[in-house]
C-alpha cells in the first residue's frame, strides 16, 4: 500500500461534497436571510451575504413576533415544548423499557398476543385515533392540558418504545435473568438494579428518538395541548401564517431556525447514536 | 445441606414433552452428574429442579420440603451457568453480594460471607473488578462464589466448564472436586462431557430422550452399562461393538461365535440364563483386549495413534474393526500381525434387538 488515495476515491469525495453543499443550500439561505434587514431582502438576492448584519429579526422572533393576537415571540412556545418534551421522553422510556423487560424475560401468558396487538397499533395512523382520543381525554377532564398531551405522546410512542427495548433485551442471555431469579430478585428489583443499568445504550437511542419526535410534533400538540401549552412548532406556524402587512421573511427564518435548534443540537451531540436510533426505529420510518 | 426427591416428573413445552414419568433421588452430600447428548432433557431437568422451568406434573422435594411450585429463590439452591451469567454492571463483590442484599442481610454479615467465599476461590484481589475485566476461569469462579455466599443446601451446575479452554477446564474441574470435598454440599451437575462426568461424579445419571437410561457410580456405569446406548456413550476411545451369536459348546457351556472366532463365556456374569442361537452384540472396552503372543485370536494393525503415555491401535480382525488401548510408549509397527486375548470378565453382552444387557 502506497498510502495514497486512489483516483476513484477522489471521485466519491467530490460527489459527496457536492451533495452536501447542495443540501446545505436552503439552510444557508435561511441563515443569511435571518440576518438581513427587510430592505435588503426586498432586493431579491437571496444567496448574497448580508450587507449589514442585524440581530433584530432574531430578537423579534424570540420575544416580539406576533403569534395570532399576542406579540410575545416564540419564547413561550419554546418553554411549552420543553415542558412537554421532558415528561414525554422520560415516561415513554420507562414504560417502554418495563414493557420490553416483561415481554422478553417474564413472558406472562398472552404476552405474544399483547405484543402483536401493540405492533399492529404502530401501523394505525394517529389521525384515525384522534377523535376517540379527544372524547376520552375530555371525559377524563384532561383535554387541552399538559397532562393530556404528555399522555397522548406516551400512548403513541408505546409500540416503538416497546419494540426497541424488547429487541434489545432479547439479545441479553436468559441465564442472566435466571441467575437473578435464583438470587431472589423480584420483578422491579431485577428491572431497576440489573436490567436498567444494562440499558444505557438503548435508553440513549430511545431518548434521541423521543426528544426529536416530540419536539417536531405538530398535529398532536395543536389538538391536545390546549391554548396554554401550545408547543413551539404550532406557534411557529402561527407566526408565519399571521400576516399583518408585509411578510417578515427575516423574522420567519429566525423563528424557524430557533425552533429546529433543539433537534439539530441532538443530532450533532449524539452522532452515531442517532444513526442507530433511526435504524432501530426503521419500522415506523 | 439437602437431598432431592423427584417423582413422576413431567416437563413439557407447548406441544412437546421433554421429560415424562421421571423418578430420581439425589442423596444428601452427593455429587450427582446428569450426563447425556444434547437434547436429552438433562438441562430441562436441572431447570425444573431450580424452578426456572414450569413442571407439568409430578413433585420435586428439596430437603424434605415439597418445592414443586416454589419460587427459585425459596428452594435453598445456588446455580452456576454455562455463560457465567454475571451481572455486567456490578463489580465482583456486588455480584456475589446481590442475593444477600436482596434478602436484607446486615453489612457485616454480607462482608463476612463475601470475604470467605472470595478467599476460598482466590478472588480476594479481584473483588472490585467488573466481569468484563476478568478471564473466563475467573468469571466462572465468581459465578461459583455467587452460589457459595448463599450457603445453599444444593448447588446446581449447568455445563459450567463448557465455555473454557481445555487446560482451564481440567484445572477448574479439579477445583470443583476439591470444593465439594471441602463443603460436602449436595451438587447436581449437568454435562455432555463424559470425562467431567467420570471424574467428578459420585453417581452418574445417563439420560436419553427425557428418560434415565442408567444410574450408578462412574466405575459401575463404565464397566457394566445397562444397554447399548450407555455403552457407546461412555468411554474414549469408544467401546468396540461386534455382532455375534450365542452357541452351545459340546459340554453345554455357552460360547459366543464371532466373525473372527469363538469366545468362551465362562467368565461372564449373565443377568438371565443365556439361550443359544440368540443374536447379540459384544461390547469390548479397548483396554480389555490384551495383546498376548499365546492369545487365541489374530489381527492386523492398520493404524497407530500414539498418545504419549498410551497408544490406541486400530486392529483389523477378520474384517471387523477393533480399537485397542496399549499402555506405555512403545507400539507395534503398522501392518504387523498380532495375537490377542479377550478378558471375558470385563466384556458386556447386549441383545441385538432390545439392546439391553444380558
Amino acid at each position: 500500500m502506497s498510502g495514497r488515495i486512489p483516483v476513484a476515491r477522489w471521485g466519491i469525495y467530490f460527489f459527496l461534497l457536492g451533495a452536501a453543499l447542495f443540501f446545505l443550500l436552503p439552510a444557508y439561505v435561511m441563515l443569511v436571510t435571518s440576518l438581513k434587514s427587510m430592505d435588503e431582502i426586498r432586493l431579491g438576492r437571496i444567496f448574497a451575504l448580508p450587507g449589514l448584519l442585524t440581530a433584530e429579526p432574531w430578537i423579534s422572533a424570540w420575544s416580539g413576533a406576533c403569534t395570532g393576537l399576542n406579540c410575545e415571540g416564540i419564547r413561550g412556545g419554546f418553554w411549552n415544548s420543553v415542558a412537554i418534551a421532558i415528561p414525554s421522553t422520560v415516561l415513554p422510556i420507562l414504560l417502554g423499557a418495563l414493557n420490553g423487560y416483561a415481554l422478553s424475560f417474564w413472558r406472562p401468558r398472552g404476552s405474544q398476543t399483547l405484543f402483536a396487538v401493540l405492533m399492529a397499533g404502530a401501523f394505525i395512523p394517529a389521525q384515525v385515533m384522534m377523535y376517540p382520543l379527544i372524547q376520552i381525554l375530555a371525559a377524563l377532564g384532561i383535554f387541552g392540558s399538559l397532562v393530556g398531551i404528555v399522555l397522548v405522546h406516551t400512548i403513541f410512542s408505546m409500540p416503538v418504545m416497546t419494540l426497541l427495548f424488547r429487541n434489545y433485551y432479547v439479545s441479553i442471555p436468559t441465564e442472566l435473568f435466571h441467575a437473578a431469579r435464583i438470587d431472589g430478585g423480584g420483578f422491579y428489583r431485577i428491572f431497576f438494579e440489573l436490567v436498567l443499568p444494562m440499558s444505557v445504550p438503548i435508553v440513549t437511542v430511545a431518548a434521541i428518538m423521543q426528544i426529536t419526535g416530540v419536539w417536531n410534533d405538530y398535529i398532536l400538540g395543536l389538538v391536545f395541548a390546549g391554548r396554554e401549552h401550545l408547543p413551539m412548532t404550532v406557534q411557529l406556524n402561527n407566526i408565519i401564517n399571521t400576516t399583518t402587512g408585509t411578510r417578515l421573511y427575516n423574522v420567519n427564518m429566525a423563528a424557524t431556525i430557533l425552533t429546529s435548534l433543539v433537534p439539530l443540537a441532538v443530532y450533532f451531540a449524539s452522532g452515531r447514536w442517532f444513526v442507530r436510533g433511526i435504524t432501530a426505529g426503521a419500522l415506523k420510518g | 445441606m439437602a437431598d432431592i426427591k423427584i417423582s413422576d416428573l413431567r416437563i413439557g413445552y407447548a406441544n412437546t414433552t421433554v421429560i415424562e414419568g421421571l423418578d430420581l433421588e439425589v442423596m444428601d452430600g452427593e455429587f450427582l452428574v446428569l450426563l447425556g447428548p444434547s437434547g436429552c432433557g438433562k438441562s430441562t431437568l436441572l431447570h425444573g429442579i431450580a424452578g426456572l422451568q414450569d413442571v407439568a406434573a409430578g413433585t420435586i422435594a428439596i430437603g424434605g420440603v415439597d418445592m414443586t411450585h416454589a419460587d427459585p429463590t425459596d428452594r435453598n439452591i445456588g446455580m452456576v451457568f454455562q455463560s457465567y451469567a454475571l451481572y455486567p454492571t456490578m463489580s465482583v463483590e456486588r455480584n456475589m453480594s446481590f442475593s444477600l442484599r436482596v434478602k436484607g442481610f446486615s453489612r457485616q454479615e454480607i462482608a463476612r460471607r463475601v470475604e470467605r467465599a472470595a478467599q476460598m476461590l482466590q478472588l480476594t484481589e479481584l473483588l472490585q473488578r467488573k466481569p468484563a475485566q476478568l478471564s473466563g476461569g475467573q468469571r466462572q469462579r465468581v459465578a461459583i462464589g455467587r452460589a457459595l455466599v448463599r450457603d445453599a443446601g444444593v448447588f446446581l451446575f449447568d455445563e459450567p466448564l463448557s465455555n473454557l479452554d481445555a487446560q482451564l477446564r481440567t484445572e477448574l474441574r479439579r477445583e470443583l472436586k476439591l470444593l465439594h470435598k471441602r463443603l460436602g454440599t449436595t451438587m447436581v451437575y449437568v454435562t455432555h462431557d463424559q470425562v467431567e462426568a467420570m471424574t467428578l461424579a459420585s453417581r452418574i445419571v445417563v439420560m436419553r430422550a427425557g428418560h434415565i437410561e442408567q444410574i450408578g457410580t462412574p466405575g459401575d456405569v463404565y464397566a457394566r452399562p445397562n444397554n447399548l446406548f450407555v455403552a457407546s456413550f461412555l468411554g474414549a476411545p469408544a467401546m468396540n461393538m461386534l455382532g455375534g451369536t450365542l452357541v452351545a459348546a459340546h459340554d453345554g457351556a455357552i460360547a459366543l461365535k464371532l466373525q473372527g472366532g469363538k469366545v468362551g463365556l465362562s467368565g461372564y456374569a449373565f443377568l438371565d440364563a443365556p439361550q443359544a442361537a440368540r443374536e447379540v452384540v459384544l461390547g469390548l472396552r479397548p483396554e480389555s483386549l490384551h495383546l498376548d503372543p499365546a492369545g487365541p485370536f489374530e489381527g492386523t494393525v492398520v493404524l497407530v495413534e500414539p498418545m504419549g503415555n498410551h497408544s490406541v491401535l486400530s486392529i483389523d480382525w477378520a474384517g471387523q474393526h477393533l480399537s485397542c488401548l496399549l499402555p506405555g510408549g512403545e507400539a507395534p509397527a503398522l501392518e504387523s500381525v498380532l495375537r490377542f486375548a479377550i478378558d471375558t470378565t470385563q466384556i458386556s453382552l447386549f441383545d441385538r434387538y432390545t439392546e439391553r444387557r444380558l
